[in-house]
């Protein structure tokens, strides 16, 4: 039971993904420029660095195997896929039946095991370092992850990111109190996954710090621009995905046309609002030692499991 | 389910968890300065709750406890724990005895058992809070942990009146506070407590150079 009007609006959804998620991306540089009292990139620059490396030619390592040249594609459509699962503009989307909120964690598992891959590929010292760090980031930030979606999961009584929206954002308003530690333990995840301050610098290629740099350094020209932006993407996913699950007011309903177009300033709102506080708190956060970056995402996993019993303790019975 | 339950039980429910929150930053914080201010936060959060509670309830006396709240354990203890931590210099980091990843694991199995133990209890309350006395139980014996694990004198006092929090919790939960007379004279106690404690810390301070706890296990001058 597809309909036309899901299908445009999925169709829509995703388009809109392609197009913002470089903007946000852009948003969150200027954001950080400013509060570091520097004078801010343009908007428009993730659009500038993607034109030209789509524009340059593809310099291929003598030792690169055809995984290597397969892993941008693959990271690139896993990207999409969670920007078409993630309830962004509206719940009637006909892919989402396609990976609940579990399979959209092993959808970002994937790429992560590709990109891996191809990092170690070559055979390089960085980018093996790098791999083994970024697994070693993704293994500690997955479980925290399954928690939060577990949390909201029992909230909502179903795994489907679609139904938990429907849930939160149109049923009678109640508080909570679970969902404010699932969100602390989600944005702590959420920076760690997207590579950004107190995990990893995406501004650095000093060998000591990088992760998501070290692992991307051989790759040039149109493979790269498809890297960074699934980077974009996946930053934009997260934010959605945060946005779906702890702030789903506004999200339109099945056959709601109306909402469908209220949706959207509402949602480039929401995200110039979370992208500003995203780089507030990369601005007042220093990078953290990668040797402390267990215990940060421990913290993450701790605060989600403890959602799940504030959960169980104050929400349930009664 | 949980539509049942009114909203004013639902904000005292996250106020309840928001303290349980800050409980477990203060576990996993590693600076003084920063304990001193989660703990002043905290303050503030059983304040507000108390307060909400004296709104629901319109029970006068809850009023007085709310403002005395406010008052001491917002303002006035954070305020002398600053100044003591200025007049003793102490900077950097709060030494822990365990490592803090362990430290909160441990943490979260006494949440389990407070919330476990709590809820045959809180199931004879009647009152709308009874909810958060399992949480009321976890801070208490969070900040237990924390004046286990914790080596150094001001972090110890901190889980003491952080303690001290937790039974005021369970005491709004449970039963809308206690007599006016107990409460002031608690109040009296956590003060006079903390008074009489930073005075400790000097006398601790000139006898060892350090503010360390460690050194007083030995009690013979040698």
């Amino acid at each position: 039971m597809i309909s036309i009007s899901g299908l445009i609006g999925q169709a829509f959804a995703i388009a809109l993904a392609l197009v913002l998620a470089p903007l946000l991306l852009g948003w969150l540089g200027m954001c950080r420029a400013w509060l570091q009292s520097r004078s801010a990139p343009p908007l428009w620059q993730p659009y500038f660095m993607l034109r030209k490396l789509f524009n340059k030619d593809v310099v291929l390592a003598e030792t690169a195997s055809p995984l290597f040249r397969f892993a941008p594609f693959v990271v690139f459509g896993c990207m999409v896929l969670a920007c078409a699962i993630i309830p962004t503009l509206s719940t009637d989307l006909p892919l989402a039946p396609a990976a609940d909120a579990l399979a959209l964690v092993g959808v970002f598992g994937l790429a992560r095991v590709f990109i891996s891959l191809a990092a170690m590929d070559i055979g390089t010292s960085f980018g093996t370092l790098g791999g083994r760090r970024e697994m070693l980031i993704g293994f500690l930030a997955e479980p925290a992850l399954l928690m939060v979606i577990f949390t909201v999961a029992m909230i909502a009584q179903s795994t489907s990111v679609a139904t938990i929206v429907e849930t939160l954002a149109h049923r009678d308003f109640i508080i909570y109190p679970s969902l404010a530690f699932a969100g602390i333990a989600f944005t702590f995840v959420a920076f760690a996954e997207n590579a950004r301050v107190p995990v990893d610098n995406p501004a650095t290629h000093l060998e000591l710090t990088m992760i998501h740099e070290a692992m991307i350094l051989e790759y040039s020209g149109r493979h790269l621009a498809l890297i960074e932006w699934a980077a974009c993407l996946k930053l934009y996913a997260y934010s959605c995905l945060g946005l779906a699950l702890f702030l789903p007011w506004g999200i339109a309903e099945r056959d709601n046309f109306m909402a469908l177009v209220a949706a959207i300033p509402l949602l480039v709102l929401k995200l110039l609002v979370g992208g500003f506080l995203l780089a507030l708190l990369e601005t007042v956060n220093a990078k953290l030692r990668i040797f402390r970056a267990p215990e940060y995402l421990g913290t993450a996993f701790l605060l989600a499991v403890l959602g799940l019993l504030v959960r169980l303790l104050l929400e349930v019975k009664a | 389910m949980s539509a049942t339950i009114p909203l004013t039980a639902q904000l005292i429910n996250l106020c309840a968890s928001v303290i349980l929150l800050l409980t477990f930053a203060m576990l996993a914080q590693r600076r003084v300065m920063q304990l001193i201010n989660l703990f002043a936060l905290q303050g503030f959060m059983l304040f507000l709750s108390t307060l909400v509670v004296a709104v629901t309830t319109g029970q006068s006396h809850l009023y007085w406890s709310a403002g005395l709240t406010l008052l001491l354990k917002a303002l006035l203890l954070p305020w002398i724990l600053n100044r003591l931590m200025h007049r003793l210099q102490i900077k950097g980091e709060v030494e822990a005895l365990i490592n803090i990843p362990t430290t909160m694991l441990v943490g979260i199995g006494l949440v389990i058992i407070a919330f476990n133990v709590a809820l045959p209890i809180s199931q004879l309350s009647h009152t709308i809070t009874r909810g958060t006395l399992g949480i009321a139980l976890a801070v208490v014996m969070l900040a237990f942990l924390m004046m286990i694990t914790r080596r150094k004198a001001i972090s110890q006092v901190v889980g003491f009146l952080s303690m001290e929090n937790g039974l005021f919790l369970a005491a709004t939960s449970a039963t809308y506070g206690m007599p006016m007379v107990v409460e002031l004279g608690i109040a009296l106690d956590v003060l006079v407590g903390a008074l009489i404690l930073g005075v400790f810390f000097f006398q601790i301070r000139d006898q060892f150079d350090s503010l360390d706890i460690h050194h007083m296990e030995r009690l013979k001058d040698n």
